[in-house]
């Protein structure tokens, strides 16, 4: 295919869209204890700050354009580089989006739970996003790396929050199966590329790849295999136990982190690793695409499967994470124009339905500490919004019209099509299937259910604004990227050519 | 090998300033003038070596800022000294942790300050020496020089088992140094050729088996400093029991010994031993890189943990060297530094975290992060720079090592993987109670302005080299050539003479 390679603008503002994050962290970490309204103002003003410097770079992306900004020259072919293509975009004005939201969510949730170390908790949630940011802005596969390496370190903290035993046990199983993987598999994967290639920087489209046509086929296969199970933060099967285990996060945490900013962090990498490092060219000669999505396919059934069997609402929710990222490689790894399409647009769409469920599962147990789903009955008479924006987001998740979700279906399933690899319409079927089952009934409980006996209705009412609003606003945009999914696809668009 | 002879004497100052310093301090009253004056010598030396790095030109394999006199005629002993890109960082290395240590033993020392400031300065004189040395003698008398300050250091004014500790480093270094004065006779004597001087040793067509005999009383010597496995059992304890700044010369500069003896002396001189023994020390790198991963994993001492982990790490530093290609040892050389200083800022902090509490177990220095955290930011960012987190110094080392390993052989690289991985969970762990676990320490106060001095040049290095390390490695890009062509080339040169 003949794609016109982008004219390349070197620009600072990548670099101070990637300090404004890291100012943020400071301005928090300074405030501190002492004044948490400017703690939790800083915040804010980074978010807002981040997403409109990310926004005003839209245009120019769109038209082809690519930015690019080289901090350090490390060893020749290594270098510390920013570009921001239309593939970043995508990710980044997510990650910057969302973030506002998160921000004045989590306020509402850490003052309403009077959680201990906010200072702290914004802190690294700020330098959280500054990796992500960095994982969205890198130019080349150590940059990536590093930021990728970054998330890790920095949400530790977020996921050890309360600082008991299963808090502890939850980030221990965290980081170990985060820094294992990307130490055992992405390093040396990195270093061969480098040994192989002399250079780690990306193309500039996901055609042709970094590695060249007279690389081993073995090498090649390992090194994919190493790039798909080295980035874990993608939830694929079997590695992706930390992401259950990091649920004892506060929710803010699960919402934005693990449902948006660090498992996004991992198909975002891996999708990157798979069309820019091996490219659509090669993985279609070794036949590459269609296994890998066959093995994904495992992934989004079992965690399914898995998610039917959870009563707290959060593990539900992690289990359907692990399943949705999958969709992500699945499309990617169908090849074919609507496929890829469809995976990638699912990174936007799957985050803003997400972070919705999430961000009820917070309200609800911000006012009524209830964590079980069988404990939910009847709440959405109380609680209408939080269930109702609950309902709009998971069927967003089932992939019903209009909602964002029906999308990402509607271009798999044409790109299964195309690919010929029609066994994946069934996976899709039976994902479909099982969603409905795992989320449906929590909704029907909640507006249909009895209230247990003996409960009493006094005191429990919907949580506070700063929450439920963020929610709602949430779940708004996924109707509207739902009906309208041009915004988004228009960079999907310039991705694919 | 080139000399390139310099009439101002620069490695010669470098040597005696600190032994005049030592001197001086002999009629220095006062424990604060003391501490001052070698202050101010280690200090006056290290700008003094600055000298050094500008003057070098890194575009010339020779060695430079040459001097080379007769100093016994008789038996052909000479006072030779030189540096390439190879000793250069390591001379540089050590002339600038001797004023860290100095400051990091201010309050440390209490008992016989004077003495122990004596050690220090002449501990400088000999590695600075150790380092230039281009005659055996020369190299053999301050290599041996070395060994009676530092068994001080840790008998002195070392911990509780001092006295096992520094009989046990004594033992132990003096049997590999007995080996190196046989190897140096030997080659010595060796077809009557008389000299003593190194650049006239190396490519000489010595018989395999004659090759293979040095290499290996080399590699005793140096494999005992290094220290490799199953070398390093002195290591520890010597750590353990050392004060701060002992165990910081320790790891910084004496274990670079080894490894510098490896690329001096049995890379050139016996190259054609060194190919067909490489592989072996491959493994035998490999092994301790594991070894000190998993050991360092069951540590409750900090210093212990940082002791083992120097296994590891000096590992990797001997896995470069072996590969023979010019990433491994390039990546080797710039590791050596970077354990120096990031090993040697972690002993630092570890000893002012001792001054405090007098305690080494991690579980006692739980939660600092609330009362302490000036501390915790530096031990968070030296930890992730020992675990090679990218844009830190060690990860370049550890890049380009893997590298130059993938190139030569794969499965060994791949071998060297779960060290990565060890190295990532024993520093992690280490930080999660520091950081986290227990209830914090309000009892201690943080670190003062002195100590943050000490450490805030340290911590420059981290990511100077980190980020942009293109002027430390330019030093040394000829002289690795070089060093290479001399190990091939001999080959060929063996290879004509054996059939």
């Amino acid at each position: 295919m003949e794609i016109t390679a982008p004219t390349i603008i070197n620009s600072s503002i990548l670099l101070w869209a990637l300090l404004i994050p890291l100012v943020g962290a400071l301005g928090v970490f300074s405030f501190g204890k002492d004044s948490p309204n400017f703690r939790e103002g800083s915040s804010i003003i980074a978010a807002v700050g981040l997403f409109l410097t990310i926004f005003s770079m839209k245009e120019t992306v769109l038209a082809g354009n690519m930015y690019q900004w080289q901090m350090f020259d490390i060893l020749p072919g290594l270098s510390l580089t920013l570009r921001a293509d239309a593939f970043s975009m995508i990710f980044a004005l997510i990650a910057s989006g969302l973030w506002i939201a998160a921000a004045f969510y989590s306020m509402g949730y850490m003052r309403g739970l009077h959680e201990h170390a906010q200072t702290r908790f914004n802190t690294c949630f700020a330098l959280a996003i500054f990796g992500a940011i960095g994982v969205a802005f890198s130019d080349n596969l150590f940059t990536m790396y590093l930021f990728y390496e970054f998330v890790s370190i920095s949400t530790y903290p977020l996921v050890a929050h309360h600082q008991d035993e299963e808090a502890y046990e939850g980030a221990k199983k965290y980081i170990v199966y985060l820094t294992t993987t990307a130490k055992g598999l992405l390093l040396p994967a990195m270093i061969l590329i480098y040994v192989i290639t002399g250079t780690l920087d990306f193309p500039t489209n996901i055609y042709e790849g970094m590695l060249g046509a007279d690389v081993e086929s073995w090498l090649v296969i390992m090194l994919f295999i190493f790039c798909l199970f080295g980035f874990a933060k993608n939830g694929v099967m079997p590695f992706h136990h930390w992401l259950p285990g990091a649920m004892v996060a506060p929710t803010p945490v699960s919402a934005l982190l693990h449902a948006v900013a660090v498992v996004k962090v991992g198909v975002f990498c891996t999708s990157r690793a798979f069309l820019y490092i091996f490219g659509v060219d090669l993985m279609t000669k070794l036949n590459l695409g269609i296994p890998t999505a066959y093995f994904v396919g495992f992934t989004i059934v079992m965690a399914s499967v898995i998610a039917l069997t959870k009563d707290n609402l959060k593990a539900r929710l992690a289990y359907s994470t692990v399943s949705q990222l999958s969709y992500i490689i699945l499309g990617v790894c169908l090849l074919t124009p609507n496929g890829m399409a469809g995976g990638l647009i699912h990174i936007a769409n799957h985050a803003f339905s997400k972070i919705t469920l999430f961000f009820c599962a917070g309200a609800i147990y911000v006012a009524t500490h209830k964590k079980y789903i069988s404990e939910m009955s009847g709440l959405g008479r109380t609680m209408p919004w939080t269930f109702g924006a609950f309902a709009v987001a998971s069927l967003s998740m089932i992939g019903a019209p209009p909602v964002a979700g029906f999308v990402t279906k509607w271009k798999l399933l044409v790109g299964t099509i195309e690919s010929g690899a029609l066994g994946i319409i069934f996976i899709l079927l039976a994902s479909t299937l099982l969603n409905v089952g795992y989320f449906a009934p929590v909704t029907y409980k909640a507006f249909f259910g009895k209230r247990p006996e003996g409960e009493v209705d006094a005191g429990v009412k919907e949580a506070p604004l700063s929450m439920v609003i963020p929610l709602c606003v949430a779940c708004a945009i996924s109707v509207y990227i739902g009906i309208q999914p041009d915004f988004f696809m228009d960079f999907v668009k310039a991705v694919i050519g | 090998m080139e000399l390139i002879l310099s009439s101002s004497h620069l490695l010669s100052w470098l040597i005696f300033i600190p032994l005049i310093g030592a001197a001086l301090m002999f009629i220095t009253p006062g424990e604060e003038n003391q501490r001052r004056l070698a202050f101010v010598v280690t200090t006056f030396n290290a700008l003094l070596s600055l000298k050094l790095w500008n003057g070098f030109d890194a575009s010339t394999a020779a060695l430079q800022f040459g001097e080379r006199f007769s100093w016994i005629p008789s038996l052909n002993i000479e006072y030779a000294l030189g540096v390439d890109g190879i000793s250069l960082l390591l001379v540089m290395l050590t002339t600038f942790i001797m004023p860290l240590c100095v400051l990091g033993s201010w309050t440390y020392i209490t008992k016989r300050v004077k003495e122990f400031m004596i050690c220090l300065l002449v501990m400088e004189t000999a590695m600075v020496g150790v380092f230039c040395a281009l005659d055996f003698v020369l190299f053999y008398v301050l290599w041996e020089m070395m060994l009676i300050p530092m068994y001080l250091l840790i008998g002195v004014w070392g911990g509780p088992r001092k006295k096992y500790a520094s009989i046990k480093f004594f033992l132990y270094t003096l049997a590999g140094s007995v080996m190196l004065l046989v190897a140096i006779i030997a080659l010595y004597l060796w077809n009557g050729q008389h000299t003593w001087y190194i650049p006239d040793l190396m490519s000489q067509p010595y018989s395999m088996t004659f090759q293979v005999w040095v290499f290996m009383a080399f590699f005793l010597a140096f494999a005992i400093k290094v220290p490799m496995f199953p070398f390093h059992t002195w290591l520890p304890a010597a750590h353990v029991e050392a004060p701060g700044a002992g165990s910081v010369i320790l790891a910084s500069v004496l274990l670079k010994m080894g490894t510098y003896g490896f690329l001096r002396f049995c890379l050139p001189i016996t190259p054609d031993a060194t190919l067909a023994i490489g592989p072996y020390m491959l493994w035998l790198s490999i092994a301790g890189i594991l070894y000190g991963g998993f050991t360092a994993l069951a540590q409750s001492d900090m210093k212990k943990l940082i002791a083992y982990s120097s296994v590891g790490h000096m590992g990797f530093v001997t896995l470069g060297i072996f590969v023979l290609n010019q990433s491994g040892i390039e990546g080797a050389i710039i590791q050596m530094v970077n354990h120096g200083i990031t090993t040697g800022a972690l002993f630092l902090m570890i000893g002012m975290i001792y001054e405090r509490t007098h305690s080494r177990e991690i579980k006692d220095h739980s939660g600092l992060a609330y009362n302490l955290p000036i501390f915790v930011t530096f031990i968070t960012i030296f930890s992730l720079s020992s675990l090679a987190f990218p844009a830190t110094n060690s990860f370049i080392g550890e890049f380009l090592i893997l590298a130059g390993g993938f190139s030569h052989n794969k499965i060994i690289a791949g071998a060297a993987i779960p060290g990565a991985i060890l190295a990532a969970a024993y520093m992690l762990r280490l930080l999660q109670y520091v950081l986290f676990k227990g209830e914090g320490r309000p009892d201690i106060s943080d670190l003062n302005f002195r100590e943050t001095m000490t450490l805030v040049p340290l911590l420059i290095f981290v990511f100077w080299i980190g980020l942009s390390p293109e002027p430390f490695m330019n030093v040394m890009h000829t002289s690795v050539e070089f060093l290479l062509a001399q190990v091939n080339s001999s080959q060929a040169v063996a290879a004509l003479a054996l059939p």
